[in-house]
Formats: structure tokens, sequence, C-alpha cells
């Protein structure tokens, strides 16, 4: 295996007892001493501590970034506010995703985060589209904090009493601890909370700073999948890649009208042929929220069926796992567009046998967002 | 009582022996939430997938540890998975089978080199 990279905060997962596994390239704390299951129902119930350092930190400069970033991505990048953040994915020709993300206007730049596995490439497409114009640099002295649950805001107050005045999607540069951070309102868990990003050599004194909350527990990968799945977000590699368009992941939601058909600036990103026809014809297959009926957990790549007995596989899942919120097991997957309302009885196969699944409403547990 | 390498401990009892799976196993599992149990009166072979445990993180088997029949499954498990975390060694056994045959009994290991298997 090659050398897996550490982030800043790596000597002090071993200290907290964490779990360590390869992850993207870096070495990862899957666990704490807590577990899976309690860490997951700690973050939903106060707030919990995650490492995301290994993801990609990028910034756009120059007069055309909005615009060049239009190039790559079907949202509304130009119309975005200061102070402001918004999700999004890169395509490719073929109408697929090619990575997600998440992209903030800082005023006198863009501040992009994108997912660890794909961050080289991201930094290779956006030199490519975007210089000599645009200036691309890719942030590597920087690390990533998230922190999530109802009782973040409160222990993110306690070292700057401003972020409590932000809203959903805001970004904002807020002093913690003596360092400046750049922190928006954002997360991966379908809780409120915050993600920061904070110079390398200020991150343990951070992350410590906001572990002496009784109410802030670190958070590992694992209970990071499970909380992600309740809220119905995808896995980039898993429930979104190459091969998949965002009509059929169903993330229309996140295309703006202007970047559509009839809008002020439509289509001019990559695959926009195929996105804007599909908008408009519909997809073949969609992503959809599957509950399991027994409590048997179907994971990726459980195979989906219409009936009971015989036929071909209709469909499979992306991701699955048990929800320690929902106190079930639950899962992600493509079925066929007419077989994808809410309520339609279908049967995953499990070590040989079909099991009933419903497809069921995303999230499946409520987001608790602060708009 | 004895212990597999598959990480399972076996207790006489009345004649039956009865099979659960170890301290170690259940924490290197992680918290379990799915167990599927063979169905009484089956007849299994030694080293046979017998039964399935779930936890976060994967799936893995049970196997038979002898050969014989399942005369009695702990059906506890099924509503509350987690009895395998909580008391492994105890309220959370999986199954009591009447061996056909004892003579694999002497390969498992003690406590001392089941402690010292598991390092």
């Amino acid at each position: 295996m090659a050398d897996l990279r550490q982030t800043p905060l790596y000597d002090m997962h071993l200290e907290l007892g964490a779990k360590m596994v390869p992850f993207a390239g870096y070495d990862m704390p899957v666990q704490y001493p807590l577990g899976v299951m309690k860490e997951h129902l700690h973050c939903r119930a106060a707030a919990g501590l995650f490492d995301v350092s290994h993801m990609g930190q990028v910034i756009l400069r120059g007069a055309g970034a909005a615009a060049g970033l239009e190039s790559l991505i079907p949202q509304d990048v130009i119309g975005l506010e200061v102070g402001r953040q918004r999700y999004g994915f890169f395509t490719n020709a073929a109408g697929g995703i090619e990575d997600d993300l998440m992209f903030a206007n800082r005023g006198d730049h863009l501040f992009l985060v994108v997912n660890a596995g794909c961050k080289e490439a991201d930094v290779a497409r956006l030199r490519g589209a975007l210089e000599p114009d645009v200036t691309v640099e890719y942030i590597e002295d920087r690390a990533l904090l998230a922190l999530q649950g109802p009782a973040a805001e409160s222990a993110l107050a306690k070292l700057a009493p401003e972020v409590a005045d932000m809203r959903f999607m805001d970004v904002a540069t807020v002093t913690l601890n003596g360092v400046e951070c750049w922190v928006s309102r954002s997360g991966y868990t379908g809780e409120d909370g915050y993600e920061i990003s904070v110079p390398e050599q200020a991150a343990v004194g951070l992350a410590r700073a906001l572990l002496s909350d009784e109410q802030v527990e670190p958070i590992g990968l694992g209970a990071r999948d499970s909380l992600r799945l309740e809220a119905g977000l995808c896995l980039y590699g898993h429930d979104i890649d190459a091969a998949t368009s965002p009509v059929e992941a169903a993330l229309t939601w996140g295309i703006q009208k202007v970047r559509r058909a009839g809008g002020a600036r439509a289509g001019n990103f990559e695959g926009a042929d195929v996105i804007l026809a599909q908008l408009a014809d519909g997809v073949a297959r969609k992503r959809v929220g599957l509950l399991p009926e027994g409590r048997a957990p179907m994971r990726e790549g459980t195979e989906i069926f219409a009936g009971a007995e015989g036929g071909e596989a209709i469909g499979h899942v992306t991701s699955g796992a048990f929800g320690p919120t929902l106190q079930g097991p639950m899962a992600m997957g493509y079925v066929p567009t007419d077989l994808s309302q809410i309520g339609t009885q279908l049967f995953g196969e499990v070590r040989g046998k079909r099991l009933p699944v419903k497809v069921a409403k995303l999230p499946f547990t409520p987001a608790n967002f602060k708009r | 009582m004895k212990f597999t390498e598959e990480h399972e401990w076996l207790r006489e009892e009345d004649g039956l022996i009865v099979v659960g799976i170890t301290e170690h196993a259940s924490e290197q599992l992680g918290d379990v939430v799915f167990i599927d149990l063979p169905e009484e009166g089956t007849e299994v072979t030694k080293d046979e997938e017998i039964c399935v445990i779930e936890s976060v993180k994967a799936a893995s088997d049970i196997l038979a540890p002898l050969d014989g029949e399942i005369v009695e499954v702990n059906s506890m498990l099924v509503d509350e998975p987690s009895k395998v975390n909580d008391d492994p060694l105890g309220d959370a056994w999986f199954f009591k089978m009447k061996p056909s045959d004892l003579s694999p009994m002497d390969d498992y290991m003690d406590e001392a080199e089941y402690k010292k298997f598991v390092g």
C-alpha cells in the first residue's frame, strides 16, 4: 500500500483512542472509543467534531472566476451573494458527475471544498479551464473541521459569539482561538452546524478548545457515513459518479433556473446538452430512498427486483447501512423511473433471499438546519 | 469453556453445546444491528455458515463449530442485537446444539490459549 497521508490532527486522533483506517489516501479515524452507534446518536443529540482535513480546499481569484466556474458546473455562481455558499457538481461531456462540491463567495475570491478522492483531478480541471485569467490556488496548509449537531452553535459561540447570527449556508471570516478561520454554516449530517477551515498549525488547538465543551465528542468516518445517509445526502463514488447524471441522481434542485433552458445563462457547462434534455424529457432511472421492511441491512451493491421471484434485477443499492436514529436499516439506490414513486414495493436480494423494501422519502430523518 | 479461531465460545450445558461469540469478536465487529439465526431443528455440518451478524460496519458469518442439530436459538437477539455488544459471554448466546461428534472439542482452545491467540 502506498504511504498514507496524515491530517494535522493525526496525533490527536491516536491520543483520543481512534481506530484509524485508510480513506482516500489518508489515515483517518473511523471511530473513537464511543463507537459508531453512540457517536451518531451523540451528534444528533448534542454535537460532534469531525476531522475532514482530507478534503480539498481551493481558492479561485480573478475577475472571471465566477464565469469560469460556471463553465464547469451547472450552478449559478455569478448570482451567488457575498457571504453565501452553494452546493454544486462538476459535470462531464456525457452529463455525468465528476465530483460534487461546496463553493462560497468570499468577496474577492471563491472558496471551494471538494472531495478528497477527486481533489487532484478537480484542481487540474480548474487550472485547465480557468488559467491564466483566473488564479487557482490549491490550499494545502489549512485543516478542515466540521462541528455538527444541535449544540454546535453554543459550542462555537463560546469562541466567537457572532457565529450564532449566521444562517444555513452563510460564510464568514471569524477569529477562533486567536486565529483567522473561514467558517460556513453547513455540513454533511442533516444537522445544524459549521465547517471550519483553520491554519494547520492552529488546528489541534481549535479542536481541543471545541472538545473541551462537554457537549462535543469526536466523531469518526463511520458515523459520518450513517449520519449523511439518514440525511439523504450523496456520497461521491457511490451514489453519484461519472456515469450518473444530476437528473438521475435527483439533484435537479441544485441546478438554478438561470442555468436551465430559458435562463439568462442557460447551458454552457460540460454536458449541458444531455442534462438540459433530461430536465425537459425526464430520465429512465432515478435515485431513491429505500427502506427495507425487515431488520436486515441492504448494503451497497444489493440488487433490486420488481417481484419476489424471477425477473432480472431492475436496480441496485448504492449506499446501505443501519440508521441509528432511524432504528432500522436504510438505503439509497437507483430504480427505473416508473418504479420510483414513494411507497412502491420492491425486493432486495440479500444472501440469496428476496426481502421486501419500499421506496421511501428522503431524508430518512428530518433536517435540522438554521434557515 | 472452549474457543475457536473464528472467535466463537463453546460451553457444555446439560449434554448440549451453547455457542456465542467472544468479547474480542464483539469489539472488533462494533455495534451489532442485525442477526440472522438458523432454524431450530436444522442439521448442520462443522464449518458450515449458519448465522449472519451485521454490525454498523459489515456482515460476518458464524460457522457451525461441530456436526449436529440446532436445538434452540436465542430469538431475543433478533429484537435486541445490541445484546451481543453488552453481554457477549452471557445473555447473548446464539444457539444450542446437540453435537453428533464431540471430537473437535479437543482441538479448540482453552481460555488461556485463546487469550494468547488474540494477543
